[in-house]
């Protein structure tokens, strides 16, 4: 219905039209916000949630770092360093970044990619957020009776004979995982059944190819989590006899079942990391996807792959060498998929007309750390090597490379990717990209210090240390607060941008070609102006971008 | 307002109705049938212990795949459905093998210093589970405590 | 505004849809599809579940295979016959509910129904039987176990996953019949009928589930010797 012009690719900074009526302002009661069923709203309110966790987390780990400046004591005993470390990974992997781009950016974003109204089961949908709000409350809870001390990863013997609200912490994770999962069932659902017509699974926006591998993990893994919850907590009362040798029973079991929802959990985690990145690099190089099926079927591969390597955490563990050396060879396989992506990323910018605007900054800081992180895994996976390296802040240092460089910069450059169709207002490019070369810097140093003192014997989870570690300690104790620094600016940058009064930012200021960006900003409530038909690839930058259609808004033809 | 001749009737998916009565009440019949095969089979003596188990779940599975074609119309269903729920058995199958490896392979290389497992498999002696004579090897002595005469269960 | 803020209400009078169908499906049929999806993936998610404990039940049966063999003989495998019975039966009542409701035979849906309920109670009353009896002999989970019988050191094990599964195995029982009792209720006022039966099929998946895990309990339980 729209002819291709050349005006619509502009911002309208500058012309700030009247506001018009959207998914924020109409019916905008507190009752109508708690029962909603938009996927918008709901995105909106997983976003605040997670993000809220977040920070309570991340200043967890600055305590922790704050400690750990000396060997000594400075104002945590050791018991309650324990209980700090244990709450920011469970916080952190739990509460948000499970969650994070999933519900918070996925919910948002992935209806109107697909030109649909709304999600599969809108009403599972908010069902969901309410298990998350109640998973969340009985974790506080748990925090509140005293906090656990177990680790995040919940070992047996010892967390299954530990004093502590172990078992509440556990049920709470059990709730939480069906958050997981219901969003897990509607996203898949939603790809399969409600998208555009003429969009055919090749016709996809990479992210939801990304998203979709993502569900069906947390439909396939998640429960697994669930039953090794019930499971420790059983042991716990009523002594069944499954995972302690005193019984019978094998401790190892433990975690090969907390292991088989776990590790498939960080492709959860990643791979919605990649989908943002494969989103921001062809809008922000002009140019169509490289290796479009490559990244796509890569998505589903690591997904695959990812359930066959678990083993892979439990080296030192016990495990038998057979089993170790079968989850090694799979590890290296499962290294592939990713590395397929991170060259047909690169080769998609190649000779592209690259914009360098904040999304795309973080995406580049996305490959460079991501690389990293990765890479270092590769070390992991030998078994050789891991005999060293486990259990060291060599596995810390790479895990936040590949979760926090990986996950949580895509997150962020996602949101500021998203941010103008999610509210229609622009946040300050300026400020925003300096925050991102903080964040950026502040990471490293926090990091790579622990790459160096880890692969030096520093073991992780340790209150203190030998003298000759304190030089890296106290690097990355200054790192974490120019990370903090970075982080808490550019959530204040986002933040200040909603005190503005019109909506300046455009409908498609970034000028994509995915279908979310032909509805106007922020969108209305039921998302688009009739039913949308797909005219284009969704990197297509040979054509103009289809324009928003809303019959009485801003646009017309 | 049922018809014998169910093709007539349309259903939302526009396609004529599968199954009906009779297709039922046979695989009703026919489930019967195999569980009383499954508890006459397990009365027989097969030669070795895991005989049993094998054939009982394989009745079992044969039973399940009947329920699933027919009663859960996999049969008839577009093959997404089938899919979903096949590609959950294989990894549940992977969730067993692997700990199923590693539990029976812990033994096959011996360091030097192996003094054995830490727990015993049951051994046959008639006494109570928890906190008696179990035959388990003591517990290390906590560090900087006595070493007591028989490593102490504190329950 | 736009049209589509339009109420099903509205659109059933104005533009004859289905009051049933959703916004934001475009016709019954993807909505009826996508909710078969999205059943099965719940479904999908049960099967780990259980299968969760189906596996520590086949590791620790591979660890502890005279006690379990020894512990079997507890269980009376008639009443775990008579229980597999009885819900194959229930099954074939619910799989002819689903058959009633795509033929609009509403009196036989409402029948069908009701006799699944019914075989759902009858499993349960043998169940609570069972484990009245487990109760008097002390053959209870882990820490309770009391037994005095003469018996192998690791039988309570045997009976931590006998009390864990079936019990879990119960509580989706009684979760059906509670869900089963609803679909009742909307049947008598005539809720479903050929174009719009969805909540009765899948019901009738999870029942089906239901009935599967148990094929696969009662063997492993009642019958290995």
């Amino acid at each position: 219905m729209a002819n291709a012009t050349t005006t619509t690719t502009q911002t309208r900074i500058g012309t700030a039209p009247p506001p018009h009526l959207n998914y924020l302002t109409e019916n905008n009661t507190l009752k109508a916000w708690l029962t909603t069923v938009d996927h918008k709203r709901l995105g909106l309110m997983y976003l605040g949630a997670v993000m809220s966790f977040f920070f309570i987390a991340g200043a967890l780990a600055l305590l922790l770092r704050l400690e750990l400046l000396t060997p000594k004591q400075d104002f945590m005993d050791s018991a309650t360093y324990n209980k700090v470390f244990t709450l920011h990974g469970a916080i952190m992997v739990f509460l948000f970044i499970i969650p994070s781009v999933p519900a918070a950016l996925g919910n948002f974003v992935l209806p109107l990619m697909l030109g649909a109204k709304d999600v599969a089961f809108p009403r599972l949908n908010l069902a969901s957020f309410y298990v998350y709000c109640t998973g969340a409350v009985m974790a506080l809870a748990a925090i509140i009776l005293g906090g656990v001390d177990t680790g995040w990863t919940f070992y047996t013997p010892y967390s299954t004979t530990t004093d502590g609200p172990v078992g509440l912490m556990a049920m709470a994770v059990f709730v939480l995982g069906f958050s997981s999962i219901f969003t897990g069932i509607n996203f898949v659902a939603t790809v399969h059944k409600l998208r555009a017509p003429g969009m055919g699974w090749f016709q996809l926006p990479l992210f939801v190819w990304g998203i979709y591998a993502t569900a069906l993990i947390q439909v396939l893994a998640t429960p697994v989590l669930g039953i090794t919850a019930v499971l420790m907590v059983m042991e716990r009362a009523f002594h069944i006899g499954i995972f302690d040798a005193r019984l019978g029973g094998d401790p190892v079991l433990f975690q090969h079942f907390f292991w088989f929802y776990s590790h498939p959990a960080v492709y959860i985690m990643i791979l919605p990391g990649m989908a943002i990145i494969s989103e921001i690099i062809p809008a922000f190089s002009k140019k169509t996807m490289f290796g479009y099926r490559a990244i796509a079927f890569s998505s589903v591969s690591i997904a695959f792959i990812g359930f066959l390597v678990w083993g892979h955490h439990m080296f030192t563990s016990g495990q038998s060498d057979l089993a170790s050396a079968i989850f090694a060879f799979l590890t290296y396989l499962v290294a592939i998929p990713s590395g397929i992506k991170i060259w047909n990323w690169l080769a998609t910018m190649y000779q592209g007309s690259i914009d360098m605007r904040t999304p795309m900054l973080y995406a580049m800081s996305f490959l460079i750390l991501f690389a990293i992180g990765g890479l270092t895994g590769l070390y992991l996976g030998a078994i050789s090597v891991d005999i060293h390296l486990h259990d060291t802040y060599f596995v810390v240092a790479h895990f936040h490379y590949v979760m926090m460089g990986g996950t949580v910069i895509a997150f962020i450059g996602g949101i500021h990717y998203w941010w103008p169709k999610m509210f229609g207002k622009m946040y300050n490019e300026r400020l925003a990209s300096i925050a991102c070369w903080i964040v950026f810097i502040g990471f490293n140093v926090t990091f790579l210090n622990q790459f160096m003192m880890g692969s030096q014997g520093m073991p992780r989870r340790y209150w203190t240390y030998l003298p000759e570690f304190q030089k890296y300690h106290i690097g990355s104790t200054i790192g974490s607060w120019i990370l903090g620094f970075g982080l808490v600016m550019a959530a204040g940058v986002l933040l200040a941008s909603l005190r503005k009064k019109e909506y300046d930012a455009g409908d498609n200021p970034w000028g994509s070609r995915t279908m979310e960006w032909e509805t106007i900003s922020p969108p209305i409530t039921h998302n688009f102006e009739g039913q949308p038909v797909l005219r284009h690839g969704p990197y297509d930058f040979r054509v103009e971008p289809t324009p928003a259609t809303v019959a009485g808004g801003r646009h017309s033809g | 307002m049922s018809q014998h001749t169910h093709d007539s009737h349309s259903s939302p998916s526009g396609h004529h109705l599968h199954g009906g009565p009779k297709v039922y009440a046979t695989v009703l019949a026919i489930l019967l049938a195999l569980t009383l095969i499954t508890i006459g089979a397990s009365k027989v003596d097969f030669g070795s212990p895991s005989a049993n188990v094998v054939i009982a779940l394989i009745i079992a599975t044969i039973k399940a795949t009947i329920v699933a074609l027919w009663f859960m119309h996999l049969k008839y269903d577009k093959p997404i459905n089938g899919m979903i729920f096949a590609s959950t058995l294989f990894f549940l199958a992977l969730f067993f093998a692997y700990p199923y490896i590693d539990a029976n392979s812990r033994t096959d290389v011996k360091p030097s210093n192996w003094k054995g497992p830490a727990y015993m498999p049951d051994s046959g002696s008639a006494v109570r589970g928890i906190g008696a004579n179990f035959p388990v090897r003591p517990l290390p002595p906590p560090p900087g405590s006595k070493p007591a005469e028989h490593g102490a269960e504190k329950h | 505004m736009s049209s589509q803020v339009i109420t099903a209400d509205h659109e059933a009078h104005a533009h004859g849809h289905d009051p049933n169908l959703q916004h934001h499906f475009a016709e019954m049929e993807q909505q009826f599809e996508c909710s078969k999806i999205g059943m099965w993936l719940f479904l999908a998610t049960e099967v780990l579940l259980f299968g969760g404990l189906f596996v520590g039940y086949g590791l620790m049966q591979g660890q502890h295979s005279e006690a379990f063999k020894s512990a079997h003989h507890h269980l009376d495998w008639r009443l775990g016959a008579l229980n597999t019975i009885v819900l194959l039966i229930s099954s074939f009542t619910m799989v002819m509910a689903v058959w009633s409701a795509q033929t609009s035979n509403q009196k036989a849906l409402v029948r069908n129904l009701a006799l699944t309920i019914g075989c759902a109670c009858t499993f349960m009353v043998v169940k609570f039987f069972e484990y009245s009896h487990k109760y008097h002999e002390g053959l209870l989970p882990g820490a309770f176990y009391s037994y005095t019988g003469p018996h192998q050191n690791a039988e309570f094990v045997f009976f931590s996953f006998y009390f864990m599964m079936t019990g879990l195995h119960g509580i989706h029982v009684t979760a059906g019949i509670v869900v089963l009792t609803y679909l009742l209720i909307q049947a008598r006022k005539g809720a479903y009928n050929s174009s719009y039966f969805t909540p009765i099929d899948l019901t009738g998946l999870y029942w089906h589930l239901v009935d599967l895990i148990w094929i696969y309990l009662f063997p492993l339980f009642y019958l290995i010797s």
